[in-house]
């Protein structure tokens, strides 16, 4: 349907694109919207490329986003992006995690890690470039950038009327709660 | 299972195979309580056959079983569309496009069940299992379970028998048909009269988001036995109908055979996962526009073997073994077949490798070719079946090599227990089913284990089965790289740690140890030299004993 937003989440295997899908289904939920998020993870446990994707508005139907209908493009992978870059609309958002995961054929020597990725999509679209990974080790958890990632996002979509923090504690173990917070404040910070 | 399992209230098991757990879930449902099983699609061929009986004796307490259909193949071996599995064993149908869907339809399958005296069957697809959306929780209603009493000419399908339940089958189909009908799991959304659409799971929900409030639509949740008259009714109101199926025309093909005019599978593809996309292109000619670019840039990203992985360690010295065809099967391991191991020639369905590659050896010594063959199958996949079919080597006389890759859990689906690992799905201590004893039991004279991490060792095993000229077994035995090891495994193979790193002044740049495959190895081309990311490795020391110059140490123990 027309008033339906679209949100894909794509990266590699083991980078938590489906913590984050949780986080924002449910706050999406509890702010009133219908929400629908489908997950595809591959064969592998680790490795393979993965996306989550997240539709929220008045009634959903399709669980799946069509090629050229994502609001948003969360890539928390820099190549990654160019896998995922036809479902975005002509005039939707890119938020790039600035951040290499080398797959087999480039850890083999094979091929190179792609160059000019992020310059090549800063032409074609409005692109919003973070180093989560960074602010993640500076908050002292590597682990956390998916959530600076949903931090950025969040900003992007202008959800920000939702009491995210509520959410993350729910989602989260106590333990990581604050670190998680911290981390998506940096992230809205940071686009 | 794992959201069930907590639950004390309900008798919750994994089974070794789909077979086995349908027959458990029987003989529950004889025995008078309400049962549910849940497989993969592929799993129903393996439960195929008390499924098609249970088709004729009806239940006691109601049953319902789970099939989930892979559209696209996201990680399965075919495309099969099990709709048909219910039509054939005679079995009412249900498919839930949707989570509330798939909670309501559960609770209507058992009614329907024990009101009809039928197996209900549940259609999943990938999309309605790999998707989430809001559920409403209703009140739980208590079942009590019902009193079991001997009923011989119900139960026991002796030939007699079943040719008189064939008979009571053909008239409860005639019933079912009467209430898929009258059931508003089969109902009808009226708009524009010009465009009738008629579907059933995810589809409808594609269906909905490509033609809107621009169609009628026919959504039918119980597509077993069809609603004909309700269908026809709604054919007789619209111009032009559709309809929208995943996979094969299992509705398209009934109402045609009704003499129903409809537009289907000429348009939409039977081929791979349908999406809102393609339901669009087939009937509109429409696509969106979409952004302009080089899409060659993104190099594949296949999945790979973990770092650390026991099978690699293996498949590393297998794939060594020169005039050999191996057979493979379903789990983590078939990734061995995969490039740089190319150590798996086949795979076809869980338990095959054993069994195939006895029949594969029996023809190469008949060909007098001396091929030897060595079958690579897993723990669970072996007690999955093929203890039987390692059975039928031993009976056969057969003279093949069965590797049982032993990763101490049901790696590939998410670290599930099966009889291997000591542990219940409760997680509660069991009896530990030990497959070196069950192999010898089941006639093999030659068995090893082993620990494929000491490249040695697993060579000079290989070496000696390859010696042989009777069937042997190999069991390479050590725990999965990303599992949460036990107080047992802890005791028999203590913890993996420490980290693996090359002196670039040593190395060669031979990339012997990127042959393995590792991905915390990279290679470095401006230096030609390997490197090691210490974050991704765990140390399980495979490339340091195939580097030839040593250039590979640990670190950190």
């Amino acid at each position: 349907m027309k008033d339906t937003k679209n949100i894909l989440l794509v990266g590699v295997g083991g980078q938590g694109t489906i913590l984050v899908s949780k986080i924002l289904s449910t706050g999406l939920m509890e702010a009133g919207y219908d929400v629908k998020m489908s997950e595809i993870h591959g064969m592998a446990q680790r490795g393979g490329s993965v996306s989550t994707q997240v539709r929220y508005g008045e009634e959903v139907f399709s669980p799946i986003i069509g090629i050229g209908e994502a609001d948003i493009l969360v890539s928390f992978e820099t190549m990654e992006t160019i896998r995922w870059l036809e479902y975005l609309k002509p005039d939707g958002v890119v938020v790039i995690n600035d951040f290499k995961l080398p797959s087999a054929p480039i850890l083999m020597g094979q091929v190179d890690y792609p160059e000019g990725i992020i310059e090549q999509i800063q032409e074609k679209a409005n692109t919003k470039v973070i180093n989560a990974a960074q602010i993640a080790e500076e908050l002292g958890n590597q682990r956390v950038m998916n959530v600076v990632l949903l931090g950025a996002l969040i900003k992007s979509m202008n959800l920000t009327h939702i009491d995210w923090d509520a959410v993350i504690r729910s989602q989260v173990k106590e333990s990581f709660a604050d670190i998680n917070i911290k981390a998506f404040n940096r992230g809205m910070d940071a686009v | 299972m794992e959201n069930i399992a907590p639950h004390k209230e309900i008798i919750a098991e994994w089974a070794p195979n789909e077979k086995v757990a349908v027959e458990s879930a029987v003989g529950a449902c004889y025995a008078g309580a309400r049962s549910i099983t849940a497989m993969k699609h592929v799993g129903l061929n393996v439960a195929a056959d008390p499924f098609f009986t249970m088709g004729y004796t009806g239940v006691n307490g109601g049953m319902v079983l789970v099939s989930a259909d892979d559209p696209g193949l996201h990680s399965s071996q075919n495309e099969q569309d099990n709709r048909y599995y219910a039509r054939m064993a005679k079995v009412a149908l249900l498919e839930p496009s949707d989570s509330q869907e798939c909670k309501d339809m559960v609770i209507r399958a058992m009614e329907i069940s024990e009101k009809y005296d039928v197996l209900v069957m549940i259609r999943m697809t990938t999309r309605v299992c790999h998707s989430k959306s809001i559920v409403e929780l209703g009140e739980r209603v208590e079942v009590p379970i019902k009193p079991y009493v001997k009923n011989v000419p119900k139960y026991n399908v002796s030939p007699a028998n079943a040719k008189a339940l064939h008979l009571v089958v053909e008239k409860k189909l005639k019933e079912l048909e009467k209430f898929s009908n009258e059931t508003d799991l089969n109902f009808i959304e009226w708009n524009d009269k010009k465009v009738g659409v008629i579907s059933s799971g995810v589809a409808y929900q594609y269906a909905k988001e490509v033609f809107g409030k621009d169609a009628s639509y026919l959504k039918l949740g119980f597509t077993n036995p069809l609603p004909l008259e309700k269908i026809k009714k709604f054919a007789d109101q619209v111009e032009t109908l559709y309809v929208v199926e995943e996979l094969e025309p299992f509705i398209e093909d009934q109402i045609k055979a009704a003499g129903i005019k409809c537009i289907g599978k000429e348009k939409i593809p039977n081929t791979w996962e349908l999406n809102p996309d393609i339901v669009k292109k087939a009937i509109f000619g429409t696509e969106n526009q979409i952004i302009d670019y080089d899409r060659n840039l993104a190099v594949g990203r296949p999945p790979t073997l973990c770092a650390g992985c026991p099978h690699r360690a293996f498949f590393y010295q297998l794939s060594k073994k020169k005039n050999t065809m191996i057979t493979g099967d379903i789990g983590c391991y078939t990734l061995g077949g995969a490039p740089p191991l190319n150590a798996m020639d086949t795979c076809v369905c869980m338990g095959a490798s054993v069994s195939m590659a006895h029949g594969a050896k029996k023809v190469f010594e008949k060909n007098n070719d001396d091929k030897r063959v060595v079958a690579t199958i897993g723990d669970s996949t072996f007690f999955h079946s093929g203890m039987t079919s390692l059975l039928d080597v031993v009976f056969n006389k057969g003279n093949t090599i069965t590797c049982i890759l032993d990763n101490r859990i049901t790696a590939m689906t998410g670290h599930q227990d099966n009889p291997g690992t000591g542990y219940t799905l409760q997680g509660d201590i069991t009896e530990t089913v030990e497959i070196e004893p069950v192999v010898r039991a089941l006639g093999i004279k030659h068995v090893r284990t082993i620990n494929p991490l000491n490249q040695a060792e697993t060579k000079e095993a290989l070496n000696w089965a390859y010696g042989l000229n009777e069937p042997s077994v190999i069991i390479s035995r050590y725990p999965c790289a990303l599992k949460k090891y036990t107080k047992e495994d802890l005791e028999e193979f203590g913890p993996l740690s420490g980290y693996c790193t090359v002196d670039e002044d040593t190395c060669i740049g031979c990339k012997i140890c990127v042959s393995t495959g590792c991905p915390a190895i990279v290679f470095k081309k401006d230096i030609k030299k390997s490197s090691i990311n210490k974050v991704q490795c765990v140390g399980c020391e495979l490339c340091l004993q195939v580097c030839p110059k040593k250039a590979i140490s640990k670190v950190g123990e």
